[in-house]
């Protein structure tokens, strides 16, 4: 009772990665306010899938297994999610941003009148005091988001409602199993009680999925490289930074045609245009060309030997050192410092 | 042939995609009036399914409804260029500061005053918040079936439409029992130009309040075309729940706002030592840029 909650969603017979990423935060959250992490799977034919949401952390996994529930379908989803909301009255509840997560939890939030912040890009504990009221709160969760096209950020809470809903994209958080063995409680939903014809009036004719291919215009951050990189084993550094920010890779041109990394990662006028939050650009001299496909990014990091590289000009912080000695170093203290 | 009654749900919002430098006050407010207040995008897509949908069953009528300022009268203004039959503008102090929660709810009440109708469209989301949460929830409050991210409407019969949607990974096609409400994808076809002949027909169009401050000879263009009339709704006019309006309606509050658009750039040299790489990475975290 009054835990935090985390929606998952299943992909390709797994859950899927925003969902860890999810509990990973939500385990985080639970220990801050000192209480349970419980998770909810809909979907069909999810034998064991409750341990690879115990190796998260979660200490309750509610499962609905219907092969009515498989695909997603908004009706069903949001009834099974309603009927365990009232019950569980968790203190926050997360979806994952997705095209699943983002049309179930607005009808969530609406069916329990109750507070959603979409698109969080961070989720902290802290507390408020009304100005006009005086009254204080404790332990909310501040919802974090970019909004007016990305201009500013916006802290959101909601003193009053529960529970607190957000829903986070995919690669903003981190994904960490807990230590140890971590067990909890299955506890099965009857679907076929809870679900009327009334829920499955929508009907899915047909259905055709891709598979996942690289997308870095989604990325909020991106780690590029160029010619400077020197070789395709040296890009294996931009890809260990990316992984630990949750970022993508890109490359210039340059690097594209010198074979380091593939063409759909390619960021400039002849490839994609980016607009990430961070642009760490290494090894890049940054020629216009390049320059047209990532200037509008929020933040630009160089990691350039040569002082005089024009994507100086254009960058935040430019630092002057060799990539292969930066790289190593941003990636100890990006661990040291992140919680 | 079927006559379906369509609602439009549209948004007028402030171009947050071309932010130039003058966008944000030295303060760290947004400056509104460095920003031209625009269609919401999505809505323009979801407009053309609707128009489509007249147009391929003809005696239909399109109906749009847009909640704002005064000043969004024009988002009435463009649609009826366009085609549609009419609009109303829900307009009224108590709608300020509303959530998405409390703006569904407006919108909600709106569309039951329009009883009957068959099919509600609307955009994916709106630019200035890109939460994607009110077409969802208009269709909650209705208590009918939602399809979001449509990218075609193939086809709509006496009691059900059939949807293409647009996944992150991929596509499907699904059939809802009607009524319901629909969101449109940014995939789905631009919305048409103005149509010549209704941008005479409308151009002296106003609402109420911009009615107000005009001459007789339009207060009596105003009588002669009826038409010309855009309906301004507020609170009491769709039988609103006072309480659950505005800031009293809306579970969020905004706790802090920080500009993230950066001054001029200047760009900080660093060397590539232990301390300068430390400090950049704890600054990048506590901005939020990372982690």
């Amino acid at each position: 009772m009054n835990n935090v909650l985390v929606y998952c969603e299943m992909e390709d017979g797994a859950v899927a990665d925003v969902s860890l990423e999810l509990l990973t935060k939500g385990r985080s959250l639970a220990n801050e306010l000192n209480c349970g992490l419980e998770a909810l799977v809909i979907g069909s034919e999810l034998n064991g899938v409750e341990n690879e949401v115990f190796s998260y952390g979660a200490d309750i996994v509610h499962v609905a297994d219907d092969k009515r529930l498989d695909p997603y379908s908004t009706l069903p989803h949001a009834k099974i999610a309603e009927d365990l909301f009232r019950g569980q009255k968790p203190v926050i509840g997360l979806f994952g941003a997705t095209s699943a997560g983002r049309d179930l939890a607005p009808r969530v939030a609406s069916v329990l009148k109750c507070g959603l912040t979409a698109d969080c890009t961070a989720l902290e504990i802290g507390d408020h005091v009304d100005n006009k009221t005086g009254k204080e709160y404790k332990n909310l969760l501040y919802q974090i988001r970019p909004a007016f096209g990305g201009n500013i950020l916006a802290t959101i809470i909601n003193p009053e409602t529960r529970p607190q809903l957000a829903t986070v994209r995919e690669g903003v958080m981190k994904k960490e199993k807990v230590t140890g063995n971590h067990k909890g409680e299955v506890k099965k939903i009857d679907a076929g009680k809870l679900l009327s014809d009334h829920d499955l009036i929508v009907k899915l004719i047909e259905r055709h999925v891709e598979p996942r291919k690289v997308n870095i215009t989604n990325s909020s951050i991106i780690v590029s490289g160029g010619y400077g990189v020197g070789s395709k084993e040296n890009f294996k550094l931009l890809f260990d930074l990316a992984e630990v920010l949750g970022g993508e890779v890109a490359g210039s041109r340059a690097a594209v045609d010198s074979g380091f990394v593939e063409h759909e990662r390619q960021v400039g006028q002849t490839g994609v245009t980016v607009r990430p939050k961070l642009y760490i650009a290494c090894g890049i001299s940054g020629q216009i060309q390049h320059r047209a496909g990532m200037d509008q990014s929020a933040m630009i990091i160089s990691i350039n030997d040569d002082p005089n590289a024009p994507i100086n000009r254009i960058a935040d912080y430019s630092i002057i050192g060799d990539l292969n000695d930066v790289i190593p170093k941003m990636i100890k203290y990006y661990k040291k410092n992140s919680k | 042939m079927t006559k379906f009654n369509i609602i439009v749900l549209a948004k007028q919002v402030p171009d947050t995609r071309n932010v130039g430098k003058d966008a944000m006050k030295a303060d760290g407010t947004v400056n509104r009036s460095a920003l031209p207040a625009i269609f919401n995008p999505e809505d323009l897509n979801a407009l053309e399914q609707a128009l489509r949908l007249k147009d391929k069953y003809p005696g239909s009528s399109v109906t749009l409804l847009t909640m704002g300022p005064g000043r969004a009268a024009e988002v009435i203004r463009e649609a009826l260029y366009r085609g549609v039959d009419k609009g109303s503008l829900l307009t009224d102090r108590k709608f300020a500061g509303s959530d998405t929660l409390a703006t569904s709810y407006v919108l909600s009440m709106a569309i039951k005053k329009l009883e009957p109708y068959d099919i509600v469209i609307a955009g994916r989301q709106a630019i200035d918040g890109d939460t994607a949460q009110v077409g969802p929830q208009v269709a909650e409050k209705l208590n009918v079936p939602q399809v979001t991210y449509a990218e075609e409407i193939i086809s709509l019969e006496q009691e059900s439409v059939k949807i293409k949607r647009r996944l992150e990974r991929g596509v499907e096609t699904v059939v809802s029992p009607l009524p319901a409400v629909i969101t449109v994808h940014s995939s789905a076809p631009p919305c048409r130009p103005r149509n010549a002949k209704l941008l005479m027909k409308y151009k002296h169009s106003r609402s109420v309040s911009e009615l107000q401050d005009l001459s007789e000879d339009y207060l009596q263009l105003h009588r002669d075309r009826p038409y010309l009339k855009i309906e301004e709704w507020g609170a009491s006019s769709i039988s609103a729940d006072e309480e659950k309006l505005g800031l009293s309606g809306s579970p969020t509050k905004v706790k802090k706002i920080e500009s993230v658009v950066f001054k001029a750039k200047e760009s900080k040299q660093l060397s590539s030592s232990d301390e300068d790489i430390d400090s950049l990475v704890k600054e990048l975290i506590d901005k939020h840029t990372i982690g």
